[in-house]
């Protein structure tokens, strides 16, 4: 993977370029022969892949693209009918609308604007009600979870309350909080709280809690030379300089010698640089257009998904682009 | 070694084993910090407030009732009242009907009451010719320090104080007055009863301040064209020294100069010559000239005494008043004046014997007991005057009821006066013609630190305005006594200061024993000894409080037997005892107010505190009491400090070495010790966040929700350090803290990072970065009035067209009070209160009924133009039973461009922009920081502590635990690179970062990690301001100043002179006219003054009379002129010609 010449070489203190510059002129062609995409692994919240052959514009735009531009839903408003809780209204608010919510933003619309009316369409009803009371059974204990009952609100008891025919359309276990155990307040006896709360499509460019990645970044497969064989007691010490699994050492007449393994998973820490006799063994540099992708996913979607939803969101700004291009024209 | 060379190596080795054992550095005693947590259960912080206050209540009210205990009255011989006894209670609250109820400081701060406890007397006294015996009157209130010996608070489990809805953590040592957290300050002073050499208007004088219990006077003694002379306020003149002399009885001459002790004698010669000029040969004739000097008494009282007895009598009392005199026996002031004298002479040929004034030895901190304990005696003294008076008035009057006088004893006065002064800090004490402003402060809620900063605040008396330098700068005695960082900057810097961690400050000790002690260990008595015995060598002055106590040959023993003695718990740990081999003199003290601090005892080059007594001290067998009571630790104050060798850590100890330090840190203060890495910081950085850390917002208090303060800020979301302290951990700040740890890169972007402006991660913001409460409390007075009328609260406006409630009372519930939850927006009214009309004719209202009295409106109304909620509503009364309503509010902040945020290491910076997340740089890990701070901050800064706080604030991360950076110690770097580069990231904390702009890599390596911010109560939202027309002054017509009352802009002197020098006349005019007082005026050009509508009344005619345009201010120059007299006339040309 790494006999091409990297295109970014690390010295101590700067990223500098090797040589000639990216070349940035695009075409179909070339595009074809390049371009390939490696997926390394792909659990449902997490994924990694390559991206070889592309552009550093384009996977960047396909990132932040990913970060605030695919929609997903989140509670957006939260009507409070009692709330004596020690927690003040704006921020219970705040944190429940920072609850992922797992509802497929595909089956829902776009508010049309903050005033419109509720409809099945673009809105999700969700209900919590809970009132904090002493437990009189468990007098002796001095566990909070013994002596009160319902103190602890999490989001497990934040439950859905279908609008107009939302309940036919959509499953129960398919609307709702994706985790049960966060936190949401403390209560003690004589506390209760009654709210509605209204969740809408929104991207993550308005707010965070719409984001559907806990974030989604690359970064630049790592390649790493030795310029000189290291051995014994130094190749141990240059292992001990990169990240696991990355230099491997051999055995060869008798002596450990250092070998790189597979550079990929390498941080790029250059703690090489801390040992003045190996500092000139070792050349490390990057391959510019491989771009190693990592999406992890919030859980309203799944990440594959993400980033699928983020090509198409490309193509439908690319679109109105030119729509808007051949118009002015 | 030098005694043992001649011997024989063999023999040495066998007898005190190998000599290499002996050169080697003592092993350090690890975590002997851990005897800071446990002085800090006993002492230091607010516990030397609270000893003070104690201290008065407990011992020394007694005091001041003895000493004053008899009231006599001239118009009857047997009558006289007898105080016997004095307590202070416990507090309490008068509910009216005289029931009273125990209280709490929580109730009281609520309600707007003063926490005061009862202070009752047993009296004796006369009614009639009865002797009748009264116990448990009330004479007063005294109000009572938080967590002093009488308050509800002492020795209460968490439980049970979180039942009083107080904060286990705060620290108590202030008073709750009328609602109000008031601190008093400590103030520093010079010390009393010392001589104190100086240079003065004729050269070198000796001063002494001299105060007891009735008097404080001064006393100076200078020379004056080589003659000595003795200077006084009771002295119209000053006294040539030598008939001073001879009115003590020290009559010849040769006595006088043995007593002085000088060598050179022509030095005193023209003094002494004075005597035979004025011919005074005898005391009766010395007392005679003094006579004639004294300063005629403004009151003459009945019995008229000759001169000689006022002079002997001023002799007695007033010169010199700190030294006793028995029977008229003058000997120990005369050696006490001879020696002022001698250190005159002396410090005439040698400068090094004048006194450093700065010096820390030479100050005392006076404390809230003994400042309450002067205003108490002197309202007691008038208390008990007024008594007398009134008896005097009543006595000789025939009544048909016996005089009683406890009828007359109310406890007003006293109550009155002890509140005032402490509500107002207005100290006024008649009887030392003492007035002192700003003596108490509200306690600062902002944040938990500045609360507890205040409680270790000293103030100094100096002026702030004068321009030396000397009481401003860091005197090298205050070492370990006052944090060296934590100052104010500007008027106060240096004048304020603040105590370092393990500072006490001594309370007043009993001197008895020790004068006892002196005499048993060879001290002999000044009146046992003559002149020719102080004044031969070898022999020193013994002196205890600045007073002589005698002379001692082996100074030597004395000190070693005291400290011994000391060391051994016989006499009080607190006092000190030192030679001054300049003087030749020792001094020992046992006075109030002397700054001291642990240290542990080195004998013969070993500590006393082995390593053994630490694991017993964390096993909990043993305290920091036992410490002191086996001699391993004991107090130093500044004085004796200056007579031990103290090393800092074990490696440093020599054979002199007669102390060791506790632990380095501690030389720092509360403040300063929040700073990690101090020691890497370039020093006014760590002064810059001393006085930032105060404006932290953050947690107050476990009892925060349940305060109505004026005004609180509160984080939403507050993070301890990563970094952390050991001070952070001995003052709790990691419970309360007032920061969130930001991920921060060190790089530049976009160009609105400029002067320390922050970039701020939009992401972590919605988040919850930075988010905070802002509390804001109302408050509505009910009033009731003399003529029987009262406030009222009526319910809300009903607009008739569709039953609702006008818009302004939309909030109100049907109570008139609005509602908790509710959404308040600007000028809409929260309590629809109005007031009675006639308030001030007294009687009953017409006719009874409510109905018939005619009212105000006077409503309480919201204004600010961001709305708020309102989070509670208290209703209540307070002390004098009108009702008190307070409406607590409240405002969720995210931050915005211009709110300021600071590092700990007086880094401030205000957002500079907010960024989109995808727009931030990120790592290797997916990391994108929440504040990109500007490289160039660091350079001129030099404030290498942040970098190294990021690194271990990284490495803390990576590992899951908490690093240090206490003070002249905390994680090393070395260590802390090592566990960044075993958890695969850079050793110098550089990562890899890409653009989230471009998407491509940044060409350099970017210094990140977690450091922490501390959000400050600056915030653009109470600051932003602007406007077109508004409200103008009345009087002036223009525009109003100030935001709060929505004022103009001002165009200044400086912006004048820049459009007068671009040439915009037309400019300034609009400015400084037309958008500001322009006003129509008619002008008479015929005798130049004012008219009105077109009309000269001074010449009776309109002929001449035009308009013109100037300014308000102008024109009420002219008239305010003309009232004055004067008339200024106007001469009025066509502008065209």
């Amino acid at each position: 993977m790494s006999n091409k010449e990297p295109g970014l070489i690390s010295l101590e203190y700067k990223n500098v370029r090797a040589g000639k510059e990216l070349d940035t002129t695009w075409t179909y062609k070339k595009f074809q022969e390049n371009f390939r995409v490696v997926i390394v692994r792909c659990e449902n919240y997490e994924m990694e892949f390559d991206l070889i052959g592309i552009h550093p514009f384009l996977a960047n735009a396909f990132r932040r693209i990913m970060i605030s531009d695919v929609p997903t839903m989140a509670i957006e408003k939260v009507h409070i009918y009692n709330n004596t809780s020690v927690m003040q209204d704006e921020i219970l608010a705040h944190r429940l609308g920072l609850v992922p919510l797992k509802a497929d933003p595909g089956l829902f619309e776009f508010k049309e604007s903050e005033t419109s009316e509720a409809t099945a369409q673009d809105t999700l009803q969700f209900e919590l009600k809970m009132k904090c009371s002493k437990n009189k059974e468990n007098k002796d204990s001095s566990r909070h979870d013994d002596i009160y009952k319902n103190h602890h609100v999490l989001s497990k008891h934040i439950k859905w309350m279908p609008i107009g025919n939302q309940a036919e359309l959509h499953k129960e276990e398919n609307i709702r909080p994706i985790h049960d155990d966060i936190s949401l307040l403390k209560m003690r006896p004589g506390h209760e709280i009654d709210l509605q709360m209204f969740a809408v499509k929104g991207t993550g460019r308005d707010h965070a809690k719409f984001s559907p990645v806990a974030t989604a970044f690359y970064r630049l497969l790592p390649d790493i030379k030795l310029t000189r064989t290291v051995e014994g007691e130094q190749a141990e010490r240059l292992q001990k300089c990169f990240s696991p699994g990355v230099i491997a050492l051999r055995k060869s007449e008798g002596k450990c010698v250092a070998v790189v393994n597979d550079s990929r998973y390498d941080m790029c820490s250059r703690n090489v640089f801390k040992h003045d006799d190996l500092k000139d063994s070792v050349v490390m540099g990057r391959i510019e257009d491989h771009f190693i992708f990592t999406i992890e996913s919030v859980g309203n979607l799944k990440s594959h998904q993400i980033f699928k939803e983020a090509i198409n969101i490309l193509k439908k700004k690319c679109k109105t682009l030119l729509d808007e291009i051949d118009i002015s024209n | 070694m030098g005694e043992y060379s001649g011997m024989d190596q063999q023999f040495v080795e066998t007898h005190f084993g190998n000599s290499s054992d002996f050169t080697k550095p003592i092993k350090e005693i690890e975590e002997k910090w851990k005897l800071v947590p446990a002085f800090l259960k006993i002492k230091g912080l607010v516990k030397q407030h609270i000893d003070s206050f104690n201290y008065f209540i407990n011992v020394e009210i007694k005091k001041i009732v003895e000493a004053n205990d008899k009231v006599v009255c001239d118009a009857d011989p047997l009558f006289y009242i007898k105080y016997t006894n004095v307590y202070v209670g416990s507090p309490d609250v008068d509910e009216g009907f005289n029931i009273s109820k125990p209280t709490t400081p929580h109730e009281c701060r609520l309600r707007d009451m003063t926490y005061s406890a009862p202070i009752t007397v047993d009296i004796e006294y006369m009614r009639g010719s009865q002797r009748v015996s009264r116990t448990g009157l009330l004479i007063g209130r005294m109000p009572i320090m938080l967590r002093s010996s009488n308050c509800v608070l002492t020795n209460k489990s968490e439980y049970e104080l979180a039942k009083m809805n107080e904060c286990p953590l705060d620290p108590g040592g202030y008073f709750v007055v009328k609602g109000q957290e008031k601190v008093i300050l400590i103030q520093e002073q010079l010390s009393r009863n010392r001589l104190i050499l100086e240079e003065g208007k004729y050269g070198v004088q000796c001063q002494v301040t001299s105060s007891t219990h009735e008097k404080k006077t001064r006393t100076i003694v200078f020379v004056k064209a080589n003659k000595y002379y003795l200077g006084h306020n009771s002295f119209i003149d000053p006294i040539p020294i030598s008939i001073v002399f001879k009115a003590m009885g020290v009559i010849s001459d040769q006595e006088i100069s043995t007593m002085v002790g000088i060598k050179d004698l022509r030095k005193i010669t023209p003094t002494l010559e004075e005597c035979h000029t004025l011919k005074i040969y005898t005391q009766e004739a010395a007392l005679k000239y003094l006579g004639t000097k004294l300063v005629p008494k403004r009151f003459v009282t009945t019995k008229v005494k000759t001169p000689l007895e006022e002079a002997r009598e001023a002799l007695t009392s007033t010169i010199l008043s700190h030294v006793p005199v028995v029977e008229y026996n003058y000997k120990m002031k005369a050696v006490y004046l001879a020696l002022m004298l001698k250190r005159v002479i002396e410090a005439q040929s040698d400068s090094k014997f004048l006194d450093d004034k700065d010096y820390y030895g030479n100050k005392r901190l006076e404390l809230a007991g003994s400042l309450l304990s002067l205003m108490f005696e002197d309202v007691f003294k008038r208390f008990n005057f007024d008594l007398k008076t009134i008896a005097e008035k009543t006595i000789p009057k025939i009544r048909a009821t016996q005089f009683d006088v406890v009828k007359y004893m109310k406890s007003d006065l006293i109550t009155n006066c002890l509140v005032f002064a402490i509500a107002t800090g207005n100290w006024t004490i008649k009887r030392f013609r003492m007035e002192r402003h700003g003596v108490t402060q509200v306690l600062s809620r902002l944040s938990y630190i500045s609360a507890l900063g205040m409680m270790t605040r000293v103030n100094s008396q100096f002026e702030k305005t004068r321009k030396v330098s000397g009481p401003r700068s860091l005197q090298p005695s205050q070492w370990g006594m006052l944090c060296p960082s934590d100052t104010p900057e500007g008027e106060a810097c240096g004048l304020v200061k603040n105590l370092a961690l393990m500072t006490h400050i001594t309370t007043e000790g009993d001197e008895n024993p020790l004068v006892r002690l002196a005499n048993n260990t060879g001290v002999l008595e000044i009146n046992t000894v003559g002149g020719e015995f102080i004044n031969s060598d070898g022999v020193y002055l013994v002196f205890l409080n600045g007073n002589i106590i005698g002379a001692i040959r082996h100074y030597r023993r004395l000190i070693s037997m005291f400290r011994l003695m000391r060391r051994s718990g016989y006499i009080s740990g607190y006092c000190s005892i030192y030679p001054n081999h300049l003087h030749r003199c020792v001094y020992i003290s046992s006075d109030g107010g002397r700054l001291c601090r642990p240290y542990i005892i080195v004998i013969n080059g070993i500590p006393s505190v082995s390593k053994e007594h630490i694991v017993e001290l964390e096993k909990g067998i043993r305290s920091f009491e036992d410490f002191l009571h086996d001699g391993l630790i004991e107090f130093l104050d500044v004085n004796e400090e200056n007579d031990s060798y103290i090393a800092c850590y074990e490696r440093d100890i020599t054979r002199e070495t007669t102390h060791l330090e506790i632990s380095t840190f501690t030389l720092l203060g509360v403040c300063a010790g929040l700073v990690p890495y101090p020691h890497h910081n370039q020093s006014p950085r760590n002064t810059y966040q001393c006085a930032m850390g105060k404006q932290a917002m953050g947690t107050i208090g476990y009892n925060q929700k349940n305060r109505m303060d004026t005004l609180m800020y509160n984080l939403v979301y507050p993070q301890a350090p990563m970094v952390k302290t050991k001070t952070i951990e001995l003052t709790n700040f990691d419970k309360l803290p007032a920061g969130q740890n930001a991920t921060i890169a060190v790089m530049s972007y976009s160009g609105y990072d400029i002067e320390d402006a922050l970039i701020i991660n939009k992401a972590s913001l919605d988040r919850g970065f930075g988010r905070c409460l802002v509390y804001k409390t109302s408050k509505c007075l009910l009033k009731r009035y003399a003529n029987q009328t009262f406030d009222r609260i009526q319910g809300p406006l009903i607009d008739t067209q569709n039953s609702k409630p006008i818009w302004k009372h939309g909030v109100l519930d049907a109570d008139g009070i609005v509602g908790p939850g509710e959404q308040v927006l600007n000028k809409q009214t929260i309590v629809n209160r109005s007031i009675p009309v006639i308030s001030a004719v007294p009687g009953a209202a017409p006719g009874g009924a409510t109905s018939s009295i005619e009212f105000r409106d006077a409503p309480i109304v919201y204004k600010n133009p961001e709305s708020s909620y309102v989070e509670k509503v208290m209703v209540s009364t307070n002390e004098e039973e009108s009702g008190l309503i307070k409406i607590l509010l409240r405002q969720t902040r995210r931050p915005e461009i211009g709110d300021k945020f600071s590092s700990r290491h007086g880094q401030k910076g205000v957002v500079g922009l907010v960024v989109e997340q995808e727009d931030m740089p990120f790592n290797e890990y997916g990391i994108c920081p929440d504040i990109i701070m500007n490289p160039h901050g660091y350079p001129s800064r030099m404030t290498v502590g942040k970098l190294i706080e990021l690194l271990s604030g990284k490495a803390g991360l990576l590992e899951g635990k908490f690093h240090y950076g206490t003070a002249f110690g905390g994680s090393k770097v070395a260590d802390v690179s090592e566990e960044l580069s075993k958890h695969g990231f850079n050793y110098q904390g550089k990562d890899f970062f890409t653009s989230g702009i471009t998407g491509e890599p940044l060409e350099a390596y970017i210094y990140s990690g977690p450091v922490y911010y501390q959000k400050l109560k600056h915030m653009v939202q109470d600051k932003m301001h602007a406007r077109a027309r508004g409200p103008r002054a009345v009087l002036t017509r223009q525009p109003t100043e100030g935001r709060s009352k929505d004022g103009g802009l001002r165009l200044g002197e400086m912006e004048r002179d820049c459009l007068i020098g671009y040439g915009a006349s037309m400019m300034l005019v609009e400015r400084l006219m037309v958008s500001s007082d322009i006003c129509e005026v008619d002008v008479c050009n015929q005798c130049g003054r004012l008219g009105y509508c077109g009309w000269c009344n001074s010449c009776k005619s309109s002929g001449q009379v035009s308009t013109i345009t100037m300014p308000y201010a102008c024109k009420l120059l002219l008239t305010e002129l003309q009232a004055m007299n004067i008339t200024a006339r106007l001469t009025l040309n066509h502008y065209c010609k």
